[in-house]
């Protein structure tokens, strides 16, 4: 029993950052997309200069905004491409695999996000 | 006489150490493919993939912005790649569908009950396409200024 529980807090903790980072991907993520995928590099739009943009992101806020878009949809990606394997491609006899694949993923590319940010001068 | 083994007993409920077959009909690897909501469903799923694509991408734009001015002209010039620019097309029409499903699906995720009736959708999902549209805006004009 206490086992269950136990497992039912993780999935609630990991469902409470896939939907959180879902928020952040759906709100943040198109218009940055569009910019810097599509309109700078096919040049409808210039793309701002190096000073510029490091003006902002020498900004603590910036900083934080980037670490929080970084992070949390990692952990969106985490939980949904899990299920999408479970159940889309139904390979549940790697579940240990695809979990540590998932969230060390996500885990490790937050500490990259994080390191990154944090030695940016 | 020698004991009776398992087999010579008859009774009318046989013990077994094999569980009854369940009925589990295989579904298929492509079971999402026949109908066009599990297909939907699947599409939806998969946007998480362009995610991660995206957030990959931003960390190389801030590792270029750490380096300096030349990393930042590399990166610019690597998402001016054509092979980048079709992968992030692609990535911008998943983005879309998942915010439009995201959005949609809010309402049924977290009614919001007012006076012991529930909100109607469109009162959840409406101000989610107004904040959109208002961020997004904001992040144009801060990158563009």
């Amino acid at each position: 029993m206490a086992k269950t529980a136990k497992h039912e807090t993780n999935e609630a903790f990991f469902w409470i950052l896939f939907s959180a980072g879902g928020m952040m991907a759906a709100l943040f993520i198109p218009i940055q997309l569009f910019l810097f995928g599509i309109a700078f590099p096919l040049g409808w739009l210039h793309a701002p200069t190096y000073d510029s943009l490091m003006s902002l992101v020498r900004m603590p806020i910036t900083r934080i905004y980037l670490f929080v878009l970084c992070s949390l949809p990692l952990f969106h990606w985490a939980h949904r491409f899990r299920y999408t394997l479970y159940d889309g491609l139904k390979v549940k006899h790697l579940n240990e695999v695809i979990f540590v694949f998932c969230y060390g993923g996500a885990t490790v590319g937050t500490l990259v996000a994080a390191y990154f940010l944090w030695t940016i001068r | 006489m020698p004991a009776p083994t398992q087999a010579t007993i008859k009774s009318p409920v046989q013990y077994t150490e094999f569980h009854p077959r369940w009925y589990r009909p295989k579904v298929s690897v492509y079971w999402w493919l026949g109908e066009r909501h599990y297909f939907k469903f699947i599409v939806r799923e998969l946007s998480s993939v362009f995610v991660a694509v995206f957030v990959v991408e931003t960390l190389l734009l801030i590792n270029a912005l750490r380096i300096g001015p030349e990393a930042y002209a590399q990166f610019l010039e690597l998402m001016q790649n054509p092979l980048m620019i079709l992968l992030n097309i692609i990535s911008l029409f998943f983005l879309i569908f998942h915010t439009i499903t995201w959005f949609n699906l809010a309402p049924s995720a977290t009614p919001v009950r007012v006076g012991g009736k529930r909100l109607p959708d469109i009162m959840i999902a409406g101000p989610a396409y107004v904040a959109w549209i208002v961020i997004s805006a904001i992040i144009g004009w801060l990158v563009l200024r």
